[in-house]
């Protein structure tokens, strides 16, 4: 796993904490902002950094994503017993 | 249809609420109040000779040509200057109108050549027609006195001739210019025998005037005197095609004027509501990259990019791709597959590809270009008023009193538009531009901004926080609009939060660079200047505070009540002329078409009942994280529709690094492209002449694409992907593109209404298309916001990282030009070149000076990311401590400058703000050199003499 692509993500997630800072739920909106647009894989990235180097918004989010993440989306999203066959 | 001219009212519709009856020839007619006598004739079939009316220029009343008898009236009144009254009987046909026609016909046949059977207008000449509606037989005055026959042509310009030998000296094309266009670069020199047009006092012919070769003039001639080259060298038109351009957001609609297969000329279509009837040098002339010799017209393949390339048959090449992408399924997963929707391709082949890649690669791996330019505009609207597109059509800038342009040049950008902008402007209505450029429209014939508050790039959201406050704190906001339409929870929220001093002009005014009075000013002519429209572009959305910009103006517009009629809104001019389209259609990895986010299970079920395979609910990979997993190993193939994302997005290291550590690149498109050097697959595509579907402009206006010649390399775009879809195994059996725009109307509410035959009859339909608006929906949130009530979002001004220092002290920002288009793939393949051969830095004159610069020199543009090099400009149409270029060439490669810092909300890149150093150079860095041996090694094809495409 990169590091680039890790460090990457981490500013990605403080920048989008700086910006939802004055929301009256900064947290709740940085959780949902991520979960909106980022692959589980890049969230599962980001988690597997335990909040290193994420500013608090931003690691109050994470911590909130994780523990709403059931099942795993990355698995979820990659499984072709779910999603059926490869060619649909 | 077969030829015919346009038709020609004479003079322009009047808008009145008061209908007036009369009679024309006895024919009962009954028209709006003002409408001219000749108006009214046409309207009832008839026809009275003119040749200096014609119905999109002001009467001119020069001619005496269209002169009739009105009862009660004395005279004989030119019914072009005559409004017609209740009960007025006009006579179009009398003995004495027809000798006085006569008379002033044979005036003008005597001073013009006799050479209508080798004149290459020949048929299609108004003086020949008008002489033939007046019956003239015989000329009385003779050759032999002065005359103008022996006057030179003016062929300077690449598309048109100017044959001054041919002129009547109507002033149309003077007037077409002026009124159309707004250029003002025609002048009629002399007076009475001596007067003449002429292209300016300061220049000797058209290229080296102010002329921007728009066509207005030549469309505008009655006579051959200003005439396309192209018919010259081809012959008259035998056919007309209506369809629309493929180049900007303005979406102008062309008559496609056809001779065989051959493309005549393209005439602006008169009756398109998005350009009424006017063009751009680009649409209107520069389409001949479609036959250029660089077109790639058999598909290819290759193992390895260091291979050169083999063309193989259509069967090789798709069971090819189908192997590579079943085999990198199978090894490394699904996700490892991706692909990317064209801005440029029809809504249809948007649809397909989306469809290919969430249905048949099985992933939400796709995107689009707007991710690099507008994904701030869809996140932003979407959020604030509940519909990611603009509120308002073109039309409504008519009723504007003030407009407030941020981050858009658009007379580079959106020519056609800007020249809405401009008539209305010059109607006086008022203009605050927002730009760290001295653009165009800040001062340009009888135009002057009334503010230009030239920002320091990246200081968006401050300067429209400080706007909102002075138009709080001065208790010049709308609360009645605000309290019935918008939260009022929220508005206080934000209120509170923007009447802080911190927000003040006073406060801000030194980060932003502007004076704090300017933008008090300005805030108060906004507030209480009339009916508030705001348009903005790329310098509003490429920036790390894209999308919050994009939000805080909407504030702007919500806190003033400019909402929701016509004259107001928030109009986002869309780059690409079919980003809206792409993004629309599903082109974004968490949406599917309709802006409706995958993990929304009754929608994902509508399509997985259509379509027959699970939609994964989880978003996919942005074009950035896609390249960022493909440094990372774990993203290995991409199917890239009509995109040069090597040359368009920014750090191009970064991206052949991603692409290069990709297993399966197939790109889809005219050209070998940039990015086609990193491509294992190449399948030709077909340019927008060649294919049916439609595209829809930055109004929400979807207009059809008509095929007018067959495709040169033998299928339209759709028709590939479906062969492609094919080949992995899905079953698709669209017949045509109206098929696949009926699916797309059965799974996407907002355009339930759409369907070919709807927009064949009326031309363009603008979405939302429903049973709520089953005609469309020119303006949106007129009676209450689609997301219910309008929401004020906070928009706190963070600076981007980007910033100056001692070893990059200057910023860059980027824009386009006039007759150059995106990456140049089209515009740099035809004559349009003479304006623009090279991209080029412009640098304050203070900031030359300390170099040591003029204007010429070769600079090194230096950042963190990269070096390149390029000419220097010295002007101050950029500030000091600001240099601005294009990235319209290849070999320039503007990008290799620009970092991976992006709007925090969608990643779209922040183009507009980069740290840069500039220093004497003397040729092309080393990366340009190796890129170029790179480039030319790429694209080597076997058992060709094929040279390097660039
Ligand atoms: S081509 Fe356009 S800009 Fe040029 S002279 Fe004619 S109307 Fe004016
Ligand atoms: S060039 Fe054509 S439009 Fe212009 S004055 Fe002469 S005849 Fe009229
Ligand atoms: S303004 Fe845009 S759509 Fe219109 S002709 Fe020019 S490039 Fe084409
Ligand atoms: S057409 Fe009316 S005066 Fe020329």
């Amino acid at each position: 796993m990169s590091g680039h692509t890790a460090d990457k993500l981490t500013y990605m997630a403080n920048q989008i904490a700086r910006n939802m800072g004055h929301d009256e739920a900064p947290v709740a909106s940085v959780a949902d902002h991520i979960v909106a647009f980022w692959t589980p894989r890049m969230i599962g990235m980001l988690l597997a950094e335990q909040g290193a180097g994420l500013d608090p918004i931003a690691a109050d989010a994470m911590t909130r994503i994780a523990a709403g993440r059931i099942p795993p989306p990355q698995t979820r999203a990659t499984d072709p017993a779910v999603h059926g066959s490869d060619a649909g | 249809m077969g030829y015919e001219r346009q038709a020609d009212f004479g003079t322009p519709e009047v808008r009145s609420d008061t209908a007036v009856t009369c009679f024309i020839d006895g024919r009962e007619v009954t028209v709006p109040a003002g409408t001219t006598v000749m108006r009214a004739a046409a309207l009832t079939g008839g026809s009275i000779p003119k040749l200096c009316a014609t119905d999109n220029l002001k009467q001119f009343g020069s001619c005496r040509l269209c002169l009739v008898e009105i009862d009660g009236m004395r005279g004989t009144p030119a019914s072009c200057t005559t409004p017609v009254a209740e009960g007025m009987q006009v006579h179009t046909q009398t003995p004495k109108l027809q000798k006085l026609r006569k008379g002033v016909m044979e005036l003008y046949i005597s001073d013009h050549p006799l050479d209508c059977l080798t004149c290459s207008a020949n048929n299609d000449c108004e003086l020949q027609d008008q002489a033939a509606a007046v019956g003239l037989r015989d000329v009385r005055y003779g050759y032999e006195g002065e005359n103008h026959l022996g006057e030179k042509p003016d062929i300077s310009n690449p598309y048109f001739d100017f044959d001054p030998s041919k002129c009547i000296v109507c002033s149309r094309c003077v007037r077409a210019c002026d009124e159309v266009q707004g250029t003002l670069a025609l002048t009629i020199d002399g007076r009475g025998f001596e007067s003449k047009v002429s292209a300016g006092l300061t220049s000797d012919s058209f290229l080296s005037s102010e002329c921007v070769s728009c066509g207005a003039c030549v469309q505008a001639c009655p006579t051959a005197t200003l005439q396309e080259k192209a018919v010259k060298e081809i012959g008259k038109p035998e056919r007309a095609v209506v369809t629309t351009c493929a180049y900007c957001g303005v979406g102008c609609t062309f008559r496609a004027e056809m001779r065989g297969e051959q493309v005549v000329r393209m005439v602006p279509w008169k009756d398109g509501k998005a350009n009424r009837g006017h063009s751009c040098v680009k649409g209107r002339f520069a389409w001949g990259y479609a036959q250029h010799q660089e077109r790639v017209l058999s598909p290819m393949i290759r193992e390895s990019i260091d291979q050169p390339w083999r063309e193989v048959s259509w069967e090789e090449a798709l069971s090819y791709t189908a192997r590579e992408i079943n085999r990198i399924r199978d090894k490394y997963g699904r996700n490892a597959l991706g692909g990317i929707v064209s801005s440029r391709c029809t809504n249809e082949e948007g649809f397909l590809v989306q469809k290919l890649v969430r249905a048949g690669f099985g992933t939400n791996n796709v995107d689009t270009c707007a991710r690099v330019c507008h994904s701030p505009t869809g996140y932003g609207l979407k959020t604030t008023f509940g519909t990611s597109a603009g509120t308002q059509d073109f039309d409504s800038v008519e009723d504007s009193d003030v407009m407030l342009v941020i981050g858009a040049n658009p007379t580079d950008g959106h020519p056609v538009f800007a020249s809405r902008m401009k008539r209305r402007l010059r109607q006086g209505a008022k203009l605050i531009v927002i730009d760290p450029r001295r653009t165009d429209l800040v001062r340009s014939p009888h135009i002057e901004a009334d503010f230009h508050l030239p920002l320091r790039p990246g200081t968006n959201v401050a300067i429209l926080t400080a706007l909102a406050h002075v138009i709080v704190t001065e208790g010049l906001a709308d609360e009645a609009f605000i309290r019935e339409r918008c939260d009022w929870d929220e508005y206080q929220h934000w209120a509170e939060f923007v009447s802080a001093e911190r927000n003040s002009p006073e406060f801000l005014a030194p980060v932003i660079g502007v004076d704090a009075e300017a933008i008090r000013g300005a805030a108060r002519l906004f507030a209480t200047g009339g009916n508030g429209a705001i348009y903005y572009g790329l310098g509003v959305t490429e920036h790390s505070q894209g999308s919050s910009t994009v939000m805080a103006i909407a504030n702007l517009a919500m806190v003033t009540g400019n909402i929701g009629r016509r004259g107001v809104g928030v109009n986002p001019l869309r780059g690409q002329n079919n980003v809206q389209g792409a993004c629309d259609m599903g082109s974004f990895p968490h949406e599917l078409s309709g802006y409706r986010h995958v993990s929304d299970a009754a929608t994902r079920a509508l399509f997985e009942s259509e379509w027959g395979v699970p939609i994964d609910p989880e978003p996919g990979l942005r074009i950035p994280n896609m390249l960022d997993a493909a440094t990372d190993g774990e993203f290995k193939a991409i199917y890239i529709q009509g995109e040069d994302i090597l040359q368009s997005d920014p750090d191009t290291k970064h991206v052949a690094a991603g692409l290069a550590a990709m297993e399966c690149v197939i790109v889809h498109d005219l050209f070998l492209n940039e990015t086609a050097n990193y491509a294992h697959v190449f399948l030709p595509g077909s340019t927008f002449l060649e294919k049916n579907g439609t595209f829809t402009n930055a109004e929400r206006r979807i207009q059809p694409v008509r095929k007018v010649m067959e495709p040169l390399n033998g299928y339209e775009d759709w028709e590939v992907t479906q062969e492609l879809a094919r080949a992995v195994g899905l079953d698709w059996n669209y017949t045509h593109p109206s098929e696949i725009m009926d699916e797309i109307a059965r799974l996407t509410p907002t355009f339930a209404g759409v369907n070919y035959a709807r927009l064949d009859a009326e031309g363009s339909l603008q979405w939302p298309v429903n049973d709520t608006a089953p005609d469309g929906s020119p303006i949106m949130h007129i009676d209450g916001f689609v997301r219910g009530k309008g929401k004020f979002v906070v928009t706190d001004y963070v600076p981007t990282d980007e910033r100056t220092g001692p070893r990059f002290p200057l910023l860059l920002t980027t824009g386009r030009i006039l007759s150059q288009y995106n990456v140049g793939a089209q515009t740099r393949r035809t004559a349009n070149t003479v304006w623009y051969p090279e991209d080029v830095l412009e640098i304050h004159p203070t900031d030359a000076e300390n170099r040591g610069l003029k204007s010429g020199d070769w600079v090194k543009l230096a950042s963190r990311s990269g070096e390149t090099t390029l000419r220097a400009t010295v002007t101050d149409r950029v500030a000091p401590g600001v240099v601005y270029t294009t990235f319209h060439h290849p070999a320039t490669q503007a990008n290799v400058v620009t970092t991976d810092y992006s709007d925090w909300a969608t990643n779209c890149p922040e183009y507009k703000v980069t740290a840069v150093q500039i220093t004497p150079s003397n040729g092309p860095s080393e990366w340009q050199e190796d890129y170029e041996a790179q480039a030319t090694r790429s694209r080597r094809i076997a058992g060709t003499a094929m040279e390097p495409a660039e």
